[in-house]
């Protein structure tokens, strides 16, 4: 069995987020990229297919500041081979990310044929799609989301997914593989690989590098962003005043305006 | 439908959802404002009388198919851009949610035509439509344009629940309702088994919209019942910061903060805590905040959207009838 | 003691390693343990498991993470074996390999500080925040390249939590008023990586020291005070090996030192009864257990009560060790709170203030004494805190 996880690189939200001096985009300069937390998840269910059906991992990430990290991290937690797509323009949408990642999965690199392709359920910056949908359509193949468990049938021709739905409900569905899936949790949280073994991994194995193949004009409308700004939080709690009927009513008349009813 | 606002309704479990609602709603907005009809789009297998439902809009398209009794994703993308491209909407409003995710990205690439996500606001201007998204878990907003009129179109648009009061997208009015048929391929991939009950038992607090947390401001074990009839009012569950779970009035499974569990519902009605930024870390991204406490001094205002100085005793029973009686009043057949 | 870092295999190799296999299999260890009554595999028990070639069965035993470092099995030791320094770390770091899962909690306090530089996963850019709200100025090097005589370590829990910023508001204060020569590294500073906590992660604390010596050779400074007795430790025992070799004090002792200078500025009257807490890595480990008892008889209306258990007996706060980000595991297993133990032993004095030096132990004293109900009757505050606000404007 062969399973390919696709990883996406993100901007890490944790240090502030920059605007840069156009106003429509974010300042790359300050920005710290950081695995997509979905895609951490699905490496993790991608690792958790390989120790139950001894399958082979493969996983393929499209190169951005830190994206070698990631990749030897993830060898280091036992990924078979970890390959990156270099040379496109930064930055790029999720659409072309799609795109790119399909190209170099039909292309050859030894990477077809994939029993299960597995990449996150939704990344913070997906503004103009999902990579697992768009990728299963470019490879013409069955597309599942919001998937938080895989088992594979011995023929492993078939495969049970689990997906989640509203209010705690689970489904149950029957893939044919072969299949894209969107995770949006593996069973078990992403494992914790030491330092060490990281670093271990950086000397015994290498990036696969795969050039991008020229961006075409696709013919794809463009995504024209006019305004970008930070959310800024308040910094303090707007108080409300008076007997506890009084906030109560105030209240509830807030909640109700922003939906929360 | 040509040139008209489309909503993708989605249901759940035999209903219209209520984030079906809160789309309508903003379409409903987007319709009027640019002088052109609402229709929402339902998709489904003998469930047609649900579509009666939906009466904000001008008209409803059904879609019957023994294969969209589900929504698989590729299946239901297929029968809407089959009924869409003879005559595409000027927008397609589909709720992100688990039940419609994915079904907007492959309209966008099946027909060609721009897909904007997270959406929660939508302005007209001079006939074209700016999407206000919140993107980056929140951090950042930004305007996009939503397509132009000339097409390509549908511009399709992925909105966040939440954007707006499902009550606004309610109506008794009598909409017109009318079939739309599709040819959907036989062999199918992809099919649902069963479904699986949650547990009964504890409680995820990580999937709850709405969660009521209790610090030593509760006082006594005794006085959890408060909290629980909140909860309940609100449709959500009880929480705790560490001392209470650690005096054993709560289990550890309920225990939000750096020591138990990060939690981002919509509503976080923290009660009596005092803001220890333990806690403050597992509760910071919820969407609204609304502290309670005696102390105005409390780290907890800083983070809370809105704040309440008094005893939680006193605002709690006060507050869950509140919440009691707006429900009654605000709530349709 | 030796500063090269160590193996289980090259353990033989040391003196120290081979002293510990002079143990006398007496037991004391396992009695002054804190968390004794929980530990399968207490020094003794491991000594002999080493002896008998079955070190595997320890390492398997997932009762080693209730270990907090606490240094106390190494005071009584009647053979001197360096236990928390050279064999528990080495142990622990087995016990973390063979589980199956790591907590929760602490595989984010890990993984926070590889990348963020701090167990909290707060932003690098915004460790020296606080220096805006000092009320004192304070040069930040990466600003202000000229040398300073000293180079205070801030540490993370006194950069970021509101109550560790409280400690370093004062320290700042104190520093101004002495007239003391001294910067900090600002953003540029990162965890030094402690021992007793993150021996067990090796490369991560590698990590961190090539980065953190890194930074401080671009500086010119004699010496180092830091806040954070851990950081001490990491100082003192493991960064001499990539060259480290400045003047080193915490803040307290290195306060102490100044107080001829400091006396005369305490005039503010503060009619506390006082009880020390001694930290751990201070205490125990470095013996400095008159530093701030000296600091605070120099407060005037403080009286200082003592524990039952103090100076080298005194009873760890559990933050050590990894213990810190260990809560909630273990409260699974049932385990007691050790600064629930301790808080009501400072309860039991009848003292109005519970004064430490470490700051991993206000926050997790100030939790006990809420869950304990006795927040109202007793506060925790650093002696740096008092120090402070003993000083008139």
């Amino acid at each position: 069995m062969h399973v390919l996880v696709l990883l996406k690189m993100v901007p890490d939200v944790v240090e502030d987020l920059e605007i840069s001096s156009s106003g429509r985009a974010l300042d790359l300069e300050y920005l710290r990229m950081i695995l997509s937390e979905s895609d951490d998840h699905a490496l993790e269910q991608g690792l958790l297919l390989k120790e139950r059906h001894g399958a082979k991992l493969t996983v393929l990430a499209l190169d951005a500041p830190e994206v070698d990290d990631a990749l030897f991290t993830a060898a280091a937690k036992g990924a078979d081979r970890v390959m990156k797509v270099e040379g496109m323009d930064a930055p790029f949408t999720t659409r072309q990310a799609a795109r790119l990642f399909s190209q170099v999965i039909a292309d050859g690199h030894g990477i077809l044929p994939a029993d299960l392709i597995l990449t996150g359920v939704q990344a913070i910056d997906d503004l103009d799609g999902l990579v697992a949908p768009l990728v299963a359509d470019e490879l013409r193949l069955p597309y599942l989301g919001i998937i938080t468990g895989i088992s594979v049938d011995a023929s492993g021709r078939t495969a049970r997914a689990t997906k989640e739905y509203p209010a705690g409900v689970r489904g149950e569905f029957q893939i044919k593989l072969p299949a894209v899936l969107g995770i949006q949790a593996a069973e078990k949280p992403p494992r914790y690989v030491p330092v060490a073994k990281v670093r271990a991994a950086m000397k015994s194995m290498k990036i696969e590098c795969a050039e991008a193949p020229p961006s075409a004009g696709d013919g794809w409308p463009e995504v024209n962003v006019l305004e970008m700004k930070r959310n800024e939080p308040a910094g303090h709690a707007e108080m409300l005043e008076g007997t506890p009927e009084q906030v109560s009513d105030r209240l509830c008349g807030i909640l109700a305006g922003r939906g929360l009813f | 439908m040509t040139g008209n606002i489309c909503v993708l309704a989605e249901q759940w479990r035999g209903q219209i959802s209520e984030v079906t609602y809160e789309t309508l709603a903003l379409g409903r907005e987007v319709a009027d404002q640019l002088g052109v009809p609402l229709t929402a789009i339902l998709t489904g297998s003998h469930c047609r009388e649900i579509a009666g439902a939906m009466g904000i809009a001008d008209s409803v398209v059904y879609v019957d198919h023994p294969l969209l009794a589900e929504v698989i994703p590729q299946t239901c993308a297929e029968a809407l851009v089959q009924v869409m491209k003879d005559s595409p909407p000027r927008a397609l409003l589909v709720p992100l949610t688990n039940i419609s995710l994915g079904i907007g990205t492959l309209i966008g690439i099946r027909m060609g035509v721009p897909v904007v996500n997270f959406c929660n606001d939508i302005k007209v201007a001079g006939g074209d439509l700016k999407a206000h998204c919140v993107m980056y878990g929140g951090k950042i907003e930004a305007t996009v344009e939503a397509g132009t009129a000339s097409g390509p179109l549908p511009a399709v648009l992925g909105i966040w629940p939440g954007a707006r009061p499902a009550d606004k997208g309610r109506s008794t009015r009598a909409v017109p309702v009318t079939d739309a048929t599709v040819v959907l391929g036989e062999a199918q991939a992809i099919t649902l088994s069963k479904f699986i009950e949650p547990e009964a038992g504890d409680v995820d607090l990580t999937k709850q919209d709405v969660l009521v947390a209790v610090g030593r401001g509760i006082q006594d074990k005794a006085n959890l019942g408060l909290a629980e009839d909140l909860a309940k009012a609100l449709g959500g569950a009880v929480c705790g910061s560490r001392p209470v779970i650690d005096q054993g009035w709560l289990p550890l499974s309920r225990q939000v903060g750096k020591s138990g569990l990060t939690v981002k519902p919509k509503l976080y009605i923290a009660l009596g805590i005092s803001g220890a930024p333990e806690h403050i870390e597992g509760m910071k991204d919820s969407g609204m905040i609304v502290a309670v406490n005696t102390d105005e001094r409390a780290p907890i205002f800083n983070v809370a959207h809105y704040g309440i100085v008094g005893d939680v005793l006193e605002t709690l029973p006060a507050l869950t009838e509140a919440v009691g009686a707006r429900k009654a009043v605000g709530h349709h057949a | 003691m030796s500063t090269c870092p160590v193996t289980l295999e090259t353990l033989p190799q040391i003196p120290e390693g081979r002293e510990i296999l002079t143990c006398l299999q007496c037991g004391v260890c396992a009695g002054t343990c804190p968390y004794g009554d929980v530990m399968e595999y207490p020094p003794r028990r491991m000594i002999a498991m080493m002896r008998a070639g079955m070190l595997e069965k320890v390492f398997t035993s997932d009762s080693l993470l209730a270990c907090v470092a606490c240094y106390a099995c190494m005071a009584k030791c009647p053979r001197g074996i360096r236990l928390t320094e050279i064999l528990l770390p080495l142990m622990k770091e087995q016990a973390l390999a063979h589980l199956p899962e790591l907590p929760g909690e602490l595989q984010r306090a890990l993984q926070n500080t590889l990348r963020y530089g701090n167990p909290m996963g707060e932003p690098s850019r915004k460790r020296a925040a606080w220096v805006k709200t000092a009320g004192v100025p304070i040069r930040i090097f990466a600003e202000d390249r000229k040398p300073a005589d000293t180079l205070w370590f801030v540490e993370c829990y006194t950069s970021y939590y509101p109550r560790g910023q409280d400690n370093s508001r004062a320290t700042a204060r104190l520093f101004h008023r002495l007239g003391i020569d001294y910067a900090i590294l600002g953003n540029e500073e990162k965890c030094a990586g402690e021992c007793g906590r993150l021996t067990w992660e090796p490369g991560l604390f590698e990590t961190l020291m090539d980065y953190n010596m890194a930074v401080f050779q671009k500086y010119q400074f004699n010496r180092v005070v830091t806040s954070c007795p851990h950081a001490h430790n990491a100082f003192k025992n493991r960064y001499p090996v990539l060259g480290f070799n400045w003047a080193l004090e915490h803040v307290t002792p290195f306060l102490a030192r100044y107080l001829d200078r400091l006396k005369p500025l305490l005039t503010r009257k503060l009619p506390y009864k006082v009880t020390y807490h001694d930290s751990c890595c201070l205490g125990r480990q470095n013996e400095f257990y008159e530093a701030p008892r000296l600091l605070l008889k120099a407060i005037p209306g403080v009286k200082l009560v003592e524990m039952v258990h103090n100076r080298v007996n005194a009873i760890c706060c559990g933050g050590g060790g990894g213990g810190m980000w260990l809560d909630t595991y273990f409260k699974a297993k049932g385990y007691g709170r050790l600064s629930e133990r301790r808080v009501k032993e400072a309860v039991a004095t009848g003292a109005d203030v519970l004064a430490v030096s470490c700051p991993y132990e206000v926050s997790r004293f100030e939790d006990a004494l809420k869950v304990l109900g006795c927040d109202k009757r007793m506060i925790v505050r650093d002696v740096t805190e008092l120090l402070a606000e003993a000083m008139e404007e």
